[in-house]
């Protein structure tokens, strides 16, 4: 099975390839002018930064297949790009390969409301659904913090979050059918237009597949009705464990809310002091708690929400007492990263996911390898479901630190392992998470995935070295750095 | 009761074994949905033995179940915690098993609203068709390390790998819950639930049958009886049995000696009725659709496959299963298979014919 290396092109190959491309596509679809294609060098894990063969920009699906074509035919990678906002280096261009850019597919092909979807291109930006929806009262759930960049297609590949997918589910939830190419150029629907599919879910199986097993060019998206009503609640804490403890209380509590967030002291005070939300910065940690619904349903939930927070030690709770106030609550909360990145030169973004009631645990392990490491830890979880986002903060022109920043990043990584977790919720493995796939997953397990691959793509030509590491590769230590304080595209919200 | 049980490394042997002498297993649960899908002729792999609860944290909404475990055990142990899986399986004849509910794929009436079976598919221990233990997913809601392998073993038929446990995303039960009938026909049925579909009500079930659509609402007490307040017809908290019914296929049109076959249609939700002879019901808001006809089903297929879903012969003898795939569709389940299964003896033939899944 499967444990061969990752692909080579040799030099007359590629040259070969490239003429192929350039008979075939017009002028405005091939990039290869060294300074344009270094606008494509990075997604937004701009540590890692590679410039391709080319760059396709294809018009239609029909030039997405000659370009699946020609480069199968002469053994060219293809590594294919929705907006470049993915954080772990999922779209990094391969030296030798072709980046392909769905953005020039972005069409809204149709919104249905009777059957409540739409149907759109991959280069469709994730907010433009829901836009293109509300005049019929309906939304796209899934709603990662960059949405008004990211597009459905990227959204697909990483199985993307959002605040709200603990109720609503992830991207893997909310897309009813697939329509994609194949490495060699052949289509292949997953889903239907009612429910489910026959045969296997292949659509379950592309999404999250980070571009690895076809190139999406066409989905139809579930959208739901608007909520009537949605409030939020601020709760204090003076200790980060009580405020874990009250999350794993609201689950238990039969309540599903459309959002439950925390942030530690820390990340409090840089968020209270970048845009003003009115949080208690005295608080170890505070938790927003969202929930959504009909007016009574949510009347009815907050005053459970309320008793249950106070009975965990709550030292305030504010009800949100208008929308003007929600959003300046939610304001503080978007914008911690950015708040955070103002205090430190450069921040280092983990992603793992633990269960619940580990929170308090690992957030006290978290704290002790911060110590130990001589580095600041600034906690952000997308506490609802266990989603930690622990920024650690170094200086990478203070000789030594970054190398300790990444052994830091491991060990918490590890830590998450350790308390049950995984080391990606929801930014993905790209380049990034390599080696901590090996701890997370066994041999035989590794050799499966790339054996499933290879049902998909024999040459493993989509998106090489990417998302699955090879077992040969498993020895690799990968980290994801922020360059300045800034991630690319720092206006986005990043949450 | 029987006793709990982990069979999990005699299980692996013994597919190994079957793997390394190419003997084809008939996997089993307990075989209450025996009649799904293509006869399989193989020895058979029961895993009735190894079942068991795993782990139930109800303030982490997962619970793990060994394969074996009955359904009833398992929905029994949620409810006394108020909770419940979203996605209401099916028992046929009262039974059914955890895997054989994964294998299967087959939801209840609330999947429009709530989950699918996929859905709350968080991680799976299987055994692939090698005798190798390998584990996919986890307990976490949130988690996008390695392929969603977990989700893909959902509706694939014990085709590509034995379960042997599953861990499920488990819901808090609802604190009401009303069903309201109104008298109408089903295209009159159609045209309302595309219309209340983009309301935020609290719909929980729609179907259609015998002239009457009947809607299942849950949730909060004032929510629910101001939802049927504003559907108006006529509300009631006991059902009479008509949502496990439907879901178990103990009402007559689904269970009766009717002799003419049973067709599940998926399609678009609002789907006009469709132009094929016999009796229909309604069900997931006109997303799922039972048919009892004797149209060929070259017509009953081409009928479905215009309205873009796809039709199963759920009952019916001589008739293939499921809808047929494209031929490139087709090569690339056979090489899914052969990824998961490269001896080809795990339910050969289970979905569709010629060595294929």
């Amino acid at each position: 099975m499967a444990q061969r290396s990752e692909i080579t092109v040799d030099e007359s190959a590629a040259r070969a390839c490239m003429a192929a491309l350039r008979r075939a596509l017009p002028p405005d679809t091939l990039l290869t002018d060294p300074d344009t294609l270094r606008t494509y060098e990075c997604d937004a894990l701009s540590a890692y930064r590679r410039l391709p063969l080319a760059v396709a920009l294809p018009h239609d699906r029909e030039q997405v297949r000659t370009i699946l074509r020609i480069t199968r035919e002469h053994g060219v990678p293809v590594v294919p790009r929705g907006a470049g906002t993915g954080l772990s280096g999922g779209a990094l261009p391969h030296p030798r390969g072709v980046l392909l850019s769905l953005a020039r597919l972005n069409r809204i092909l149709a919104i249905d409301p009777r059957n409540r979807t739409a149907r759109v291109e991959p280069g469709v930006r994730n907010l433009a659904v829901s836009e293109a929806a509300r005049p019929y009262g309906l939304h796209y759930a899934p709603d990662p913090s960059s949405q008004v960049a990211c597009t459905i297609g990227g959204n697909i590949a990483e199985n993307a979050g959002g605040v709200h997918c603990l109720k609503y589910g992830l991207t893997v939830h909310n897309v009813l059918r697939i329509e994609a190419l194949t490495a060699d150029g052949e289509t292949l629907v997953a889903g239907g237009g009612g429910l489910d599919g026959p045969g296997y879910d292949l659509a379950a199986v592309l999404t999250g597949s980070e571009g690895l097993l076809a190139v999406v060019v066409e989905a139809t998206v579930r959208l739901l009705p608007l909520p009537q009503c949605a409030r939020v609640l601020l709760a204090a804490f003076e200790r980060v464990e009580d405020a874990a403890a009250a999350v794993a209380a609201v689950i238990a509590g039969g309540i599903v809310p459309a959002g439950l967030e925390m942030m530690d002291n820390a990340a409090v005070r840089a968020a209270e002091d970048f845009v003003h939300a009115g949080y208690p910065t005295d608080a170890a940690a505070i938790l927003l708690c969202e929930l959504d619904g009909t007016e009574a349903e949510v009347e009815a939930g907050i005053a459970r929400v309320r008793a249950l927070l106070a009975e965990h030690g709550a030292t305030e709770v504010r009800l949100a007492r208008d929308e003007a106030e929600r959003e300046r609550f939610w304001k503080g909360r978007k914008a911690a990263f950015p708040a955070v990145g103002r205090l430190s030169p450069d921040y280092y973004c983990m992603d793992g996911t633990i269960p619940r009631r580990e929170i308090g645990r690992v957030l006290t392990r978290i704290a002790e390898l911060a110590r130990e490491h001589g580095l600041p830890v600034v906690n952000v979880l997308h506490a609802g479901d266990g989603n930690l986002h622990p920024l650690i903060l170094y200086d990478a022109n203070r000789p030594g630190e970054l190398e300790r920043t990444e052994r830091l990043g491991h060990r918490i990584l590890e830590a998450c392992i350790e308390a049950g977790g995984t080391v990606t919720g929801e930014h993905g493995v790209g380049v990034e998470k390599l080696d901590p796939m090996c701890r997370q997953f066994d041999e035989a397990t590794l050799r499966q995935f790339h054996a499933l691959r290879e049902a998909f793509d024999p040459r493993r030509l989509l998106n090489p070295g990417k998302a699955v590491p090879t077992l040969a590769r498993c020895a690799e230590h990968r980290a994801m750095h922020v360059r300045g304080g800034r991630l690319p595209f720092p206006e986005l919200e990043r949450f | 009761m029987a006793a709990d049980a982990d069979l999990g490394e005699q299980l692996a042997a013994r597919v190994a074994e079957a793997a390394a002498a190419g003997t084809p297993l008939r996997i089993e649960g307990s075989g209450s949905k025996a009649f799904y899908g293509r006869p399989v002729a193989g020895e058979p792999l029961p895993l009735a033995g190894h079942r068991g609860i795993v782990a139930y944290e109800p303030a982490e909404l997962y619970v793990t179940a060994r394969a074996g475990t009955p359904l009833a055990e398992l929905e029994a142990t949620l409810a006394a915690r108020g909770q419940r899986l979203g996605c209401e399986p099916p028992r046929f004849g009262g039974r059914g098993t955890v895997g054989g509910m994964v294998a299967a794929g087959l939801s209840g009436p609330r999947r429009p609203w709530s989950w699918a079976v996929r859905d709350v598919v968080l991680g799976v221990r299987c055994i692939n068709g090698r005798g190798e233990i390998l584990a996919f997913g986890g307990r976490l809601m949130k988690n996008v390390a390695g392929f969603d392998a977990a989700r893909l073993m959902a509706g694939s038929l014990g085709t590509l790998a034995v379960l042997l446990e599953v861990t499920l995303r488990v819901d808090p039960a609802p604190e009401a819950t009303l069903t309201v009938s109104l008298e109408c026909d089903m295209a009159e049925a159609i045209e309302r639930l595309a219309a209340w579909g983009r309301l935020p009500l609290p719909l929980a079930g729609a179907c259609h049958l015998d002239g009457r659509l009947h809607l299942r609402l849950e949730g909060a007490e004032a929510s629910v009886r101001e939802a049927a307040a504003r559907l108006g017809g006529e509300a009631r908290a006991d059902d009479g049995g008509l949502w496990a019914g439907l879901r178990d296929h103990t009402l007559p049109f689904l269970s009766g000696d009717d002799p003419r076959p049973l067709w599940r249609l998926s399609v678009p939700p609002a789907t006009p009725p469709l132009p094929l002879p016999g009796e229909w019901l309604l069900d997931w808001g006109g997303a799922q659709r039972w048919l009892r006809t004797d149209a060929p089903a070259g017509a009953v297929r081409a009928t479905a496959e215009r309205a873009g879903g796809h039709a199963t012969c759920f009952r019916g003898e001589g008739i293939e299963p499921f809808h047929p795939l494209p031929p490139a569709a087709l090569a690339l389940h056979r090489r899914i298979k052969a990824a998961f299964d490269p001896a080809g003896i795990l339910n050969p033939g289970r979905m569709y014919a010629e060595g294929g899944p």
